[in-house]
């Protein structure tokens, strides 16, 4: 490190109650940053977990559905005219509805159920546990392991339930990517199964599943299906639409904004008005530095290091007292919803330059502005 | 040899705007010579300052020319002048502007720093100039720990650790006590000064008399006469 920059750092770091300041308003910042950013990552994470977790390529729809598990179900011409699609290899129905679930201990439970079309069980979990075929057992059902598997009361296979005074039965444990929004366990079964035990609306078609004969298919079929007066979306498309939602039309995206801007405001603030005093305080240092021959260019370069140097040990911490406290949330609550993403770490890290930015920027006018003859004259 | 260190032509300064509008120094001309310690003397308001910074590369004067070393010093760039002023010249300023979260050693240092000196290596000269002015046992110290003189002596150090060869002091003994001041002077007298050194000093203090070899005398920012080889006369008496 060049000499002049360890001078710097000594200026800095040796005045301890000031950087201690400015480490804190920084840190502040990014925690609370990389918080809010987190929570609502995760937040639209799990908003699309049933999208993630039933694996078909295309979804079909009604367009004012905007989320997985509030579908609007749709007639049956609409899946025999998706079936005549050139391009479609198979359509199916998929059903999605809630239950109450009368446990083992005789407590209630309010699940969601997922009922599968009946011949091919397509967009099927993946099973940590049991047969496939059982699913075709009398009362069958898997229960997806997520995060919400603990409010079944942990079954196992051959665990019995009530499920709206039908009885039913575990015959496997599924896997999933991603856990739900709303803090519901999820069943799986038959499609035939779950209209029958769930009391529903004339048409039981909440989506319908569509496997294109090639992905050069896809536009053909999102455009017949437009005609049908429907809805055709991809996977990322659908969970772009879902992350929209909350994004736009929900209070969760406005809030979040609001609270990131604002602790930017805090941080930058704290961090700024602190950096400014130090500046001053040392300004008569900086001047006689300039009187005995640094150049703007070599003052500059200090207080960028200053700056800079702070901003990044900030930003570290900031990001690790968050990750530490998601961390420790997930202990208590296993089902969190925060995710630390890179865009999240990014845009942290572009704010915090900005503060480092501005605070030099404030600091390297004031610190040019000196005349050394001012200092001389005391 | 150029027996000139400094020499000024004409300078003039202007001060403030419109009514305010004031000649703080005008047409001063002199020259500071190796070898000598030279005191500018007058009283407060005559322009002291203005001229030393002026011949320092510190203020720009609004009329005539600085030379120093053969350079038209205030021809040169802005970065040029500040290079002058890190390799050819020392500063010693009315209240040290030392820095208080540094330690001595490494106040001592910067001068050495700024010209791209290693830093262990600009730190073990930078000893070597405490020892010169007798605070090697307080290297390690902030400077905040010492006395004013003790200061004093931190600032010459950092202000000859560059080796420059002019050496200006404004009002070195201002805010020290009558005896300390003395003895500070008189080190830079015996210590510092050589043949091949000029050390220009602003001063009010009477009492610092006789160390000086030349003593210019100001009053309205004009130059009002120059007494030369005092050293020689005072050794007589
Ligand atoms: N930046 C400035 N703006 C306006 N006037 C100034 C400025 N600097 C100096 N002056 C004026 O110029 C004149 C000379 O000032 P200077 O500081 O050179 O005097 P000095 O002889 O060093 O005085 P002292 O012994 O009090 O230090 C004074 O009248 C002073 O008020
Ligand atoms: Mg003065």
């Amino acid at each position: 490190m060049p000499g002049i920059l360890k001078i710097a750092l000594k200026l800095l770091v040796n005045d301890k109650s000031k950087f201690a300041a400015l480490l804190i308003g920084i840190t502040f910042a990014v925690f609370l940053m990389v918080m809010m950013m987190s929570m609502f990552s995760g937040i639209l994470a799990r908003s699309s977990s049933s999208v993630y977790n039933i694996g078909a390529k295309i979804w079909v729809m009604d367009p004012a559905v905007n989320n997985a598990t509030s579908s609007i179900p749709m007639p049956d011409y609409v899946l025999s005219a998706a079936r005549s699609i050139k391009g479609v290899k198979y359509a199916v129905p998929l059903y999605f509805g809630g239950a109450q679930v009368k446990l083992k201990s005789g407590a209630y439970q309010a699940v969601t159920v997922v009922g599968l079309d009946d011949a091919t069980l397509y967009g099927r979990p993946d099973l940590i546990e049991g047969n496939i075929e059982n699913i075709y057992a009398e009362n069958a059902f898997f229960v997806a392991k997520d995060a919400e598997f603990s409010k079944l009361e942990s079954p196992k296979i051959g665990t019995e339930f009530e499920i709206n005074d039908f009885r039913g039965v575990v015959v496997g444990l599924a896997m999933v990517a991603s856990s739900g929004l709303f803090g519901v366990p999820t069943l799986y079964t038959t499609h035939s199964r779950a209209v029958t035990y769930i009391p529903s609306t004339r048409f039981t078609t909440s989506f319908i599943l569509v496997e294109p004969k090639s992905d050069a298919d896809i536009p053909y079929i999102q455009q017949q299906i437009k005609k049908l007066g429907y809805q055709a979306l991809t996977r990322n498309e659908f969970v772009k639409k879902i992350s929209d939602f909350y994004t736009y039309k929900t209070g969760i995206g406005m809030n979040i904004l609001l609270m990131t801007a604002i602790s930017f405001i805090v941080g930058l603030s704290i961090s700024g008005q602190t950096f400014y005093t130090f500046i001053l305080e040392n300004l008569d240092k900086f001047g006689a530095l300039k009187a005995i021959g640094a150049k703007g260019r070599v003052l500059i370069s200090m207080i960028l290091f200053q700056a800079s140097f702070t901003a990044l040990i900030g930003y570290g911490l900031g990001v690790g007292l968050a990750s530490t406290m998601i961390i420790l949330a997930r202990i208590r609550i296993p089902d969190y919803a925060a995710q630390v993403t890179y865009m999240t770490l990014g845009f942290a890290f572009v704010m915090v330059l900005i503060i480092a930015g501005v605070s030099s920027y404030i600091g390297v006018r004031k610190v040019l502005q000196i005349q050394p003859f001012d200092i001389f004259r005391g | 040899m150029e027996h000139a260190a400094i020499k000024a032509n004409g300078l003039e300064k202007w001060f403030g705007e419109g009514e305010a509008r004031t000649l703080a120094v005008q047409s001063a001309s002199f020259e500071a010579r190796y070898g000598e310690m030279l005191y500018i003397v007058g009283p407060s308001g005559s322009g002291k300052t203005t001229l030393l910074s002026m011949i320092s590369g510190i203020l720009k004067p609004d009329g005539g020319s600085v030379i120093v070393e053969g350079k038209d010093l205030w021809m040169l760039e802005s970065d040029e002048i500040a290079d002058l002023r890190l390799n050819k010249i020392g500063f010693v300023f009315q209240d040290y502007h030392l820095f208080p979260r540094l330690t001595t050693a490494e106040n001592v240092a910067i001068p050495l720093i700024l010209k791209k000196m290693e830093w262990n290596t600009a730190l073990k000269v930078a000893l070597e100039y405490l020892e010169i002015v007798g605070l090697k046992d307080r290297a390690q110290l902030p400077p905040v720990k010492l006395s004013g003189g003790e200061q004093q002596r931190v600032a010459i150090a950092r202000a000859i650790a560059g080796q420059p060869d002019i050496l200006v002091l404004d009002e070195p003994t201002a805010s020290l006590d009558g005896d300390t001041g003395r003895k500070i002077v008189e080190f830079v007298k015996t210590n510092i000064l050589n043949d091949k050194r000029c050390i220009i000093i602003v001063t009010h203090d009477s009492r610092i008399d006789e160390y000086a070899d030349a003593i210019m005398k100001m009053e309205d920012g004009k130059i009002i006469g120059v007494e030369r080889n005092r050293a020689l006369k005072g050794v007589g008496e």
